[in-house]
Formats: C-alpha cells, sequence, structure tokens
C-alpha cells in the first residue's frame, strides 16, 4: 500500500471541532475507506469509513454481532478481555440469529411507529413539564440536566414501568458503563448492580403487574428471569443515554448554525426532516458497531479473512461526500434518511421510532417555548464527551 | 420508469419500521411483532418516490419494487 495515511493504531478518536468527524477518520476515509487497522491487543483488523462499505459490512450476515468475538477498537484495560466472552441470556445487540431474531421479535411490536406516536401525549406531558421546570429556574440553566437527560430518561422509566425514584441509581450506573474511563472493575460493579436492580424490577412485576412494557414481557411468559432482567436492562440503557445525547448534542449544533436555527423556526413542518440530518450530523455513535468476520469475505476488493474483527465508523459514514455531498454543511432540507446513526442491518436500532417521536416533540417544543435561546458560555468552553462512549456534550449552560 | 408494483420479503423483515414512516399509504407494521405489512402493493402516484427511498433504506432489504 503506497497511500500517505498510515494504518491506525486504534479508532483515531481526537477530534478537532466538536461536530466534525476526527481528522483522521476523514482522511483514512478518503483514502481507503475499508482499512486494515492496528486493534489495542496486537490484532491486525479493519476499519471501515466509506457509506457504502459500512452499509455492506452491516447488512452481512456473515460479520457477525457475537459478543465473545469482538475485539474493542479502542483500550479497554487488562481485565476487559476475560468478561467481555461472557455474554447473558437475553444480550440480544451481542447475538447472532436465530437467537437474535427470538429475542427481538418479541420487542418489534411494542416499538412501530403507530405505538410511539400513541405516545405522543404522554412525551408532550413530559417535555413540557421539563420546560416548565426550567422556564421557572435560574439562568443559565445547564441543558443537559434540566432538559435532554430527564426527558428520554423519564419517556422509559415510564414506557418500561420503572419508577422515576430509581432514575438516579440507574442514570449514575449508565454513565459509568459508558465512560471510556472507567476501570474494568467499575464497570463490572455497575453492571452488576444494574442487572441486580432489573432483577428485582422483574420479580416485582411477576408479583405486581401494571400497564407497562416489563409486566408485557413478563405475562408474555416466553422469557424466564435472567432474559427478562437482561434485556430490560439494554433497553433501559440504550433508552436513555442516546437520545439524551442527540438532544443536548442537537441543540448545540443549531445554536452554531444560525440560518439552520432559523429556517427551522420559520418552519416547523421541517422538523422530521431536521431531525434525521442531525441524525447524520451528530452520529453520536462514534465508537463501533464491531463485527466479527465468520468466513473469509471480499469487501472493497480486499479480503477480510474469518475470525478478523471489522469495526465501522459512523461518523466518517455518515459524512462520506459520495452519499451526501458537502457534508460538513449542516441542512436540515437535505435527505437524510439514508444515514447509519441507527445502524443497518438486523441490529438496526429497535427504538428509533420512539427517539425520532422523542427528538421533534424535544427540539420543536424546547425552541417554541424560549424564543430567545442561546448559548450562556463560550463555545469552546462547552465541554464534548470524547470520553464517553457516545459522544456530545457533558454540560450545555443556556440562557433565554 | 416508476415502480408498478411492491413485493416484501416478511421473513427476513426486522420491524424497524423506516417504510412505514416514509411511506405510510403503502406501508404499515404487524400490531404484534411490527414486521412489514403490504397496505398496496401498487403505490399511489403520489408515493413511488417514497416507496423507492423506503426500499433504498430498508435495513434488511426487504422490499423489492417490479415493473
Amino acid at each position: 500500500m503506497t497511500d500517505a495515511t498510515p494504518v491506525p493504531q486504534g479508532l483515531p478518536m481526537e477530534r478537532q471541532c466538536p461536530f466534525s468527524p476526527p481528522r483522521g477518520l476523514v482522511e483514512l476515509r478518503d483514502q481507503r475507506p475499508v482499512s486494515r487497522m492496528t486493534y489495542p491487543d496486537g490484532h491486525e483488523g479493519w476499519l471501515v469509513t466509506g457509506h457504502a462499505q459500512a452499509r455492506e459490512v452491516l447488512a452481512n450476515p456473515r460479520f457477525s454481532s457475537r459478543g465473545d468475538l469482538a475485539r474493542a477498537p479502542i483500550p479497554t484495560g487488562p481485565m476487559a478481555e476475560g468478561t467481555r466472552r461472557f455474554i447473558p441470556r437475553g444480550a440480544l445487540t451481542r447475538m447472532d440469529p436465530p437467537e437474535h431474531t427470538r429475542y427481538r421479535r418479541l420487542l418489534t411490536g411494542e416499538f412501530t411507529v403507530r405505538r410511539m406516536r400513541l405516545l405522543e401525549p404522554m412525551i408532550q406531558g413530559i417535555v413540557d413539564h421539563q420546560l416548565d421546570l426550567m422556564a421557572g429556574g435560574d439562568q443559565p440553566a445547564d441543558l443537559v440536566a434540566d432538559f435532554a437527560l430527564p426527558v428520554p430518561s423519564l419517556v422509559i422509566c415510564a414506557l418500561l414501568g420503572v419508577p422515576t425514584t430509581d432514575r438516579p441509581l440507574f442514570e449514575r450506573e449508565t454513565r459509568t458503563l459508558f465512560s471510556l474511563d472507567t476501570p474494568v472493575e467499575d464497570r463490572n460493579d455497575a453492571l452488576r448492580s444494574l442487572g441486580a436492580y432489573l432483577g428485582r424490577l422483574v420479580a416485582d412485576k411477576r408479583a405486581n403487574p401494571e400497564d407497562d412494557l416489563l409486566s408485557d414481557l413478563v405475562a408474555g411468559g416466553q422469557l424466564d428471569d435472567e432474559e427478562l432482567a437482561t434485556m430490560g436492562m439494554v433497553l433501559l440503557v440504550a433508552g436513555h443515554e442516546t437520545t439524551a445525547n442527540m438532544l443536548a448534542h442537537g441543540v448545540f449544533a443549531l445554536l452554531r448554525h444560525p440560518d439552520q436555527l432559523a429556517l427551522l423556526r420559520s418552519d416547523p413542518a421541517l422538523l422530521p426532516n431536521a431531525v434525521e440530518e442531525l441524525l447524520r450530523y451528530l452520529s453520536v455513535i462514534h465508537v463501533g458497531p464491531i463485527r466479527t468476520a465468520l468466513d473469509d469475505i471480499e469487501l472493497n476488493g480486499q479480503l477480510i479473512r474469518a475470525g478478523d474483527s471489522v469495526t465501522v465508523s459512523v461518523p466518517a459514514a455518515n459524512w462520506d461526500p459520495t452519499r451526501f455531498p458537502e457534508p460538513d454543511r449542516l441542512d436540515i432540507t437535505r435527505r437524510s434518511t439514508s444515514h447509519l446513526a441507527f445502524g443497518h442491518g438486523i441490529h438496526q436500532c429497535l427504538g428509533q421510532q420512539l427517539a425520532r417521536v422523542e427528538m421533534r416533540i424535544g427540539f420543536g417544543s424546547l425552541l417554541g417555548r424560549f424564543p430567545g435561546l442561546r448559548l450562556a458560555v463560550e463555545p469552546d468552553a462547552v465541554p464534548l464527551r470524547s470520553d464517553m462512549g457516545i459522544y456530545g456534550v457533558h454540560q450545555l449552560p443556556v440562557a433565554w | 420508469m416508476s415502480p408498478v408494483r411492491v413485493a416484501v420479503d416478511r421473513e427476513r423483515c426486522c420491524a424497524a419500521g423506516m417504510c412505514a414512516l416514509v411511506a405510510p399509504a403503502t406501508f404499515s407494521q404487524d400490531d404484534e411483532d411490527g414486521r412489514v405489512v403490504v397496505l398496496e402493493d401498487r403505490p399511489p402516484e403520489g408515493e413511488r418516490a417514497s416507496v423507492a427511498e423506503a426500499a433504498a433504506i430498508c435495513p434488511c432489504g426487504v422490499i423489492s419494487l417490479l415493473e
């Protein structure tokens, strides 16, 4: 290979701007959309940064999602190797068919476009309540703590049937799980604590069923308590942290692109399209998905050997100029639905239609309530989540 | 040429709901398992572009457009 860009040693993570993908990823994509990458454990695997190639990997079931095969593309500490091989029953994101299919089909009926639309009044109520609290509080407010985190957290609590008084527990453990700096022992403690919590909740739902998703799954009788607790944990963790970061980082992006913000304010019908474009532009899933080749597979003229790890970069793929011209331009009128922010293939995000409704109502109502919304600090002072498994901002001080 | 008929492979459908989101007059989802339901296998003229979009972005590639 004669390209100027060397084989990366682990996933390039260093950003030059709060919004654009790391330069190391962009340069690599423009030269080699499928590149060798040296994994932190010394494995010579692959990094996929092109949109078409990323789609191809994620659509091909011979690129396995099995967690026991996956290698981390960023350093995870010496003990991680032993713990990652254990995949609890019900951990559907880290499985292949047919196990994955069985678990997923028990959930997909609960997350349809129609079912999520029925949740709109409940979500609107939560959003309005948070906005009331914010409006009555001091300025500047932290949009993360006061709005972006509580909204999806309260929504997933209502949907699953999790008492909102337990939010401090699962939000804290989720933060520990997603911090890239968390020592492995602390990570395992957080997993154990969440697992025990969900176990208690499942037992409670079995004794006192209510009108919620977790009770429905218990009553369905197709899952044992271990599977129920694991699936409940996956839904709870995936359901709040991702959307929370989209909401806060999305507001940061809009405030830094006043022309787009003005356009959105002048024409709220653009909102669904703006949500798709923000999903593309921000690509908060910035580490993985990770796959492992089960066979020798040719990709983009290269031979991926059975056993090789393949890391897909969502930010790089979503900024691929061959798919999205001028990818660095936030353009809320652009048709962005082919973004890979929710993944692609059989593991594509189960909760994506819920996330869309939350973002539509969240962005729309926030902008409607605060016509003068503005950053309360210099843009450079906004702390970025480069140290977290899901990208975004740690805090977003705003005034109005 | 615009597509004239829609066919789906329900077995491989992963129920992400993208088709029901972008082309709601043509596609819906089963209430039980979320998998694709074709409401109109000959999509209305006004929705043909959306149907083509749904086929292109379907995460499991289960939508075919037949002449």
